[in-house]
């Protein structure tokens, strides 16, 4: 949070009458006002000063960072796990989303109060590889000062036979305050959350919940439209069925008034999925009809052998976005891929890489910002109930 | 400009149940008037009382080409199919190679484009029909092909045939699956009757195509696709698409004019050329399937042509291969059913016009203004003796060799210009 500006203009009254009030040139002001924060060698001087305007100010003031809103609506964000988009109200999800703008500042996330997660140790416990979210995790508890260590557990205990059980035993021993869960099967860190003394954090499970993909994908529209999703018409294509973002996204989105649609091949898309309240499509002409917004997801190749659509290329032609089908949509709609894109399968290179339409590159942004909230409020919420 | 009148018939469309006299006026190979008020213009064809149908739709041939040309290419089935007053045929996948893929779908349209006959293709279900990979339906159906059909081996894996139903909904693609459970029928060359037991043949039971008839019933239902139960031969299997029929489900079927004209005592003495798939059941079940044509519980008889060389033939009954062509005898056989009075010729006619031509989506099956003139000549009570050597057919493999029949083809019209006269 930029804070010089306002005490250069709403103290001193602008740069010209702050360099003659604090004898410093007019240049330096200026530098300050730029950068938005004042060298710490300065502070003394300026509180002095201050006080010649009726201002006292205290070092507390030039602190990069001030504290965000923990609480919405007057609703304080009281919640110890993050499994499911299903474990959050909307103010939940406003202070969530609050969090995530606050931190999507550069100069807040590059110099962050490191106090926020002082002390507490941040377990990544990955039994899937995924170097993208496990990495963003990472740097999301070091930017706030967390020990962050990653479990190889794709590569170790378990294949010598440890159950999931034993893992939270082992785990608990090591006292850990934030738990990080990527596992293949649906329910695995929900069964987790029941055993170890922690906050856990669902990244990822088999084909049911993405709650930090989601929660980045709201932050990235609400950047995208200027804060204003509601109303909006997106379209999630592909591979609905093996999909936990999708599935995360169709609550989210509908939580926060976005239209959703579904648009896949009738074989990767779940049973009964026109009871999500959501439209289904199974052609793109009709199913981008109006859309402001096409989320494409990824083609889960190895898990489709010829089973699901019969090749790349037919998938490609009636479900790949290209120029011809994106126009179907709304003019100017945007495009996001949760990523890893398959290009040339459900998405063609230069629609993914064409900066006016594409918001791959901020979701993957976007990511590091929305997690930082994410523990930042987890860990809020535990300091709260320990106090 | 071309102007074509057919004057003195007797006009049958089963699609509105129209049955009277008139005048049919053809331009550039489309009806543009029919009826007894009709003004013929034009050339004119003395139809002499005869009825004029609309051409027959055979949705179940096979050819030997590419891969088998010594059976039947398709010049010669074309050829053979105007002879029958077939003018359009849907030709099956089981090729070498087999039509799995757009190029091949396009390589029929090619080598059929101075048929004299229109000729579809039907698209593999699976690539080299394996059963398990599905094969590129969405682009198929772009590249023409008007339905899809593992050939004679059924869709054994339940998930694969409920996923092909389900991918194909997407493009309202009609899927055809052989009704005929492949465990009970392993190793079968018969129904299994007392007859086939006194015989020594391995027979299958028509619980095996009851089986498999439900099991498909059971998926299109789960998956809203569009289901063709490809030559049931079974009172059993009848059943059980009557009862799909009264729930509203769209499923439709198909039967072999075989199997309304013969039953299990043709095989008799050994007969090969009565060997067919699925095998020739029990008499009981032949009435119930041409009770099932009146009633319109069967959408379509197909010929189920299958040309094979005598060599294929010409062996002991369990070695020798299975089918029959039938371009040339569908039709006669149908009348001569009729003549029995088993069959009604309107249901009968709608089985192999009106009907397959709504399943396929095609234009033609039809006479009404601006439909194709697809048309036949009818004198359905000629008798004439079936000579397997005077077949145009490539192959002479038919189990109506040497039999009487009544009412032939004396006429074919294929889009306006006349390709078969008796």
């Amino acid at each position: 949070m930029a804070y010089a500006k306002s005490i250069i203009d709403d103290i001193f009254g602008g740069i010209r009458p702050a360099a003659r009030a604090l004898d410093k040139s007019a240049s330096t002001i200026q530098g300050w006002y730029e950068a938005g924060t004042i060298p710490q060698k300065h502070w003394e001087d300026v509180i002095e000063h201050a006080k010649a305007f009726d201002h006292y100010l205290t070092p507390d003031d030039f602190f990069p960072v001030s504290s965000p809103a923990m609480s919405s609506h007057g609703y304080p964000f009281e919640k110890l796990h993050c499994l499911t988009i299903d474990d959050f109200h909307r103010p939940d999800i406003e202070t969530l989303l609050s969090l995530g703008e606050h931190y999507l500042d550069l100069s807040v996330q590059k110099s962050p109060d490191r106090s926020v997660l002082r002390g507490k140790t941040l377990v990544n416990l990955f039994f899937e590889n995924s170097t993208r979210t496990e990495k963003s995790f990472e740097l999301a508890g070091k930017r706030l000062g967390a020990d962050v260590i990653s479990m190889q557990v794709a590569s170790s205990s378990v294949k010598k036979g440890e159950t999931l059980l034993d893992t939270a035993t082992t785990l608990n021993a090591m006292n850990p305050d934030l738990l990080v869960v990527r596992h293949g099967s649906s329910g695995a860190p929900a069964l987790l959350s029941q055993k170890v003394s922690c906050s856990v954090i669902n990244a990822g499970d088999g084909m049911h919940a993405h709650p930090t993909q989601a929660l980045l994908d709201a932050l990235t529209l609400r950047q995208a439209f200027d804060g204003d999703t509601d109303g909006l018409r997106i379209a999630i294509c592909g591979d609905i069925l093996h999909s936990r973002v999708a599935r995360s996204n169709v609550k989210l989105l509908n939580m926060l008034g976005v239209e959703v649609r579904l648009v896949g091949p009738p074989t990767l898309l779940p049973t009964d999925v026109d009871r999500w309240g959501v439209d289904v499509f199974h052609d793109m002409k009709t199913g981008l009809k109006g859309c402001d917004v096409v989320m494409m997801l990824r083609l889960q190749l190895e898990r489709m052998s010829g089973a699901f659509v019969p090749s790349k290329r037919e998938y490609f032609h009636f479900h790949g976005l290209d120029r011809t089908k994106l126009a179907y949509a709304k003019t100017g709609a945007k495009v996001m891929h949760p990523g890893p894109m398959n290009r040339g399968i459900e998405i063609s290179s230069d629609i993914a890489d064409d900066p006016d339409i594409s918001l791959i590159t901020q979701q993957v942004e976007t990511g590091v910002a929305m997690r930082m909230g994410i523990l930042h409020a987890l860990s809020n919420a535990q300091d709260g109930v320990r106090s | 400009m071309s102007l074509l009148s057919i004057i003195n018939a007797r006009i049958i469309d089963p699609a509105s149940a129209y049955d009277g006299d008139g005048i049919i006026v053809i331009e550039d190979g489309l009806i543009i008037e029919f009826g007894p008020d009709a003004i013929a213009e034009g050339k004119i064809i003395d139809a002499k009382g005869l009825i004029c149908a609309p051409g027959l739709i055979d949705m179940r041939v096979s050819t030997g080409e590419p891969g088998r040309e010594n059976r039947e290419t398709i010049a010669t089935a074309a050829r053979a199919a105007a002879a029958g007053g077939v003018t359009s045929m849907v030709i099956m996948p089981e090729t070498n190679p087999v039509i799995d893929d757009m190029s091949l779908v396009d390589f029929i349209k090619r080598r059929a484009e101075n048929a004299p006959v229109n000729v579809y293709a039907a698209g593999a279900l699976t690539k080299d029909l394996d059963g398990v990979t599905m094969t590129e339906i969405g682009l198929m159906s772009e590249a023409g092909a008007v339905m899809f059909s593992n050939g004679a081996r059924p869709i054994d894996d339940a998930q694969t045939m409920r996923r092909l139903l389900s991918y194909s909904a997407s493009f309202n693609a009609l899927i055809a699956n052989r009704a005929m459970d492949p465990s009970l029928s392993n190793g079968a060359v018969a129904h299994e009757s007392d007859l086939s037991s006194r015989l020594g043949l391995t027979g299958a039971p028509a619980a095996a195509e009851r089986i498999m008839a439900e099991r498909d019933v059971a998926l299109a239902e789960l998956t809203g696709g569009r289901l063709l139960i490809d030559m049931i031969s079974s009172a059993q299997a009848l059943e059980v698409v009557r009862r799909a029929k009264s729930r509203d489900l769209e499923v439709s079927c198909s039967v072999s004019i075989n199997h309304l004209a013969l039953n299990e005592v043709d095989i008799g003495d050994y007969r090969t050329f009565a060997k067919l798939d699925p095998p020739l059941r029990e008499e009981s079940d032949r009435l119930a399937l041409l009770n099932g044509i009146n009633d319109g519980t069967i959408d379509v008889i197909v010929s189920a042509h299958d040309p094979r060389p005598a060599g294929e033939k010409r062996l002991p009954y369990a070695e020798a291969t299975t089918g029959a062509v039938g371009l040339e005898i569908l039709l006669s056989a149908a009348l001569s059913q009729v003549a029995d009075e088993k069959l009604e010729l309107i249901p009968a006619l709608a089985a192999m016009t009106c009907n397959p031509a709504a399943l396929l989506g095609l234009e033609s099956g039809r006479i009404t203004e601006g439909a194709p003139a697809d048309l036949i000549l009818i004198d359905p009570h000629a008798p004439w003796l079936c000579k397997s050597d005077q077949l145009l057919s490539r192959s002479k493999n038919t189990p109506f060799d040497d039999r009487r029949l009544t009412g032939r083809v004396i006429k074919t019209i294929c889009g306006g210009v006349v390709v078969y006269e008796l």
